[in-house]
């Protein structure tokens, strides 16, 4: 592997990897939260026909984390639900860098441009 | 309905759209809101919720494979996410302020031109023409077949960037991956290889849904307790679909039902936004 420059190929294979394992593994705590919520909470009442936002718990950080220490099936899924979110933006994060070793510099900025975008969504989303 | 019966319903339910929409292309979220809003009379803000995320699975999941393969041109996908994503904060921003039966009047029309959309026959056509832009962008490129690489200029970047600004608009207003605007945009516009072209529609479709899953999430329109079925079911349909993809080629009368279960689903969804049902 000495000398051996970074191509386009291994940059295919890294970001297949990743998406790849980014969503075997929020889908699997989708999953696992799908089982605790629904032994917690199968006789409950289904009722969506209404927007009432999602409850309190699942809303904010710290309200999920407290959820999955107490075991609250939703929280898990939450979680899941954001680590599935995060999983394409990893992967342009990753191809930053790719660009980076590739020393293409011209898509280093989209990429980043990319990257300011998906920033300023979350952002406005907080504010409204 | 106890959370137990909705969950199995939903579930099974998710399961066909995603096999459907990787059979026909089409994707699983157009089938996945109406069932939802018509069928289980769910509020139009949470299915668009749990579709964004199942699209975000199944786009995901479907693009590791094609990556791998070489077919999906990054660098074009990369560059083109800038419009997509910026329509789709935009997207998603305005859905808050629009009332629920316009979107689902909206809904049902880009529901029916994609059906429209997935019958016309696809020619394989390779640009040569060289163009400015494109080289300056280092967007053409070349993509495997059974002959060895062919190679491809990719036409008009600018209309089809622009086309990409509404597409992503509309991925984030109706939560769906829009992957019919997409292919429309690099096969018509820009002229790009239809092998290419979906592969790399599928590679944005991510990013572009979680753009706007990120205002949504702080919204609170991404239930757990409705996207949990929705994500895992469209995701086991989509990996059926590609499985059976693998082995049939002629997936030809499956579209035409495809369009026409689709064509009904939209009249519906027009039908009820007219009358404020939705």
């Amino acid at each position: 592997m000495t000398n051996k420059k970074f191509r386009d190929t291994d940059m295919q294979s890294i970001i297949g990897w990743i998406l790849r394992a980014g969503v075997l593994i929020s889908m699997s705590v989708v999953f696992i939260g799908g089982v605790v919520y629904l032994y917690r909470h199968g006789q409950s009442h289904a009722d969506y026909s209404k927007f009432n936002g999602v409850p309190d718990f699942v809303h904010n950080t710290s309200g999920i984390f407290n959820g999955i220490i107490t075991g609250r099936g939703r929280a898990i899924i939450q979680a899941g639900i954001i680590l599935l979110i995060a999983t394409p933006i990893i992967r342009v994060v990753f191809s930053a860098i790719g660009f980076v070793l590739e020393k293409d510099y011209l898509y280093l900025g989209i990429t980043i441009l990319v990257l300011i975008i998906i920033l300023a969504s979350m952002l406005s989303g907080h504010a409204g | 309905m106890s959370v137990i019966v909705f969950t199995l319903i939903i579930l099974i339910g998710s399961y066909f759209a995603g096999l459907l929409g990787s059979l026909t292309g089409l994707g699983g979220g157009v089938v996945i809101i109406p069932l939802l809003t018509l069928l289980l009379k769910v509020d139009i803000h949470y299915a668009i919720g749990a579709s964004l995320v199942s699209v975000i699975a199944t786009s995901s999941g479907s693009a590791a494979a094609y990556v791998k393969e070489g077919i999906t041109n990054i660098r074009l996908g990369m560059f083109l996410e800038i419009a997509t994503t910026a329509g789709a904060m935009v997207g998603a921003l305005i859905a808050v302020y629009i009332p629920t039966h316009y979107i689902a009047i909206l809904f049902g029309v880009i529901l029916i031109l994609s059906a429209i959309m997935s019958l016309k026959k696809k020619v394989e056509s390779i640009n040569q023409e060289p163009s400015k832009l494109a080289e300056k962008l280092k967007l053409n490129s070349t993509y495997p077949t059974a002959d060895g690489a062919v190679a491809y200029n990719v036409k008009n970047v600018g209309g089809g960037f622009f086309m990409m600004l509404f597409a992503g608009a509309i991925s984030g207003l109706l939560g769906i991956g829009s992957g019919a605007l997409k292919v429309l945009a690099m096969d018509t516009i820009m002229r790009i290889p239809f092998k290419v072209s979906t592969t790399t529609s599928n590679f944005m479709i991510g990013v572009t849904a979680a753009a706007s899953a990120v205002v949504y999430l702080q919204r609170g329109y991404i239930d757990p307790g409705l996207s949990m079925p929705v994500a895992i079911g469209v995701l086991l349909g989509a990996l059926s679909g590609s499985k059976i993809l693998v082995h049939t080629s002629s997936s030809g009368w499956l579209r035409w039902v495809f369009a026409v279960v689709v064509t009904f689903l939209a009249s519906q969804m027009i039908y009820n936004g007219f009358t404020g049902k939705i």
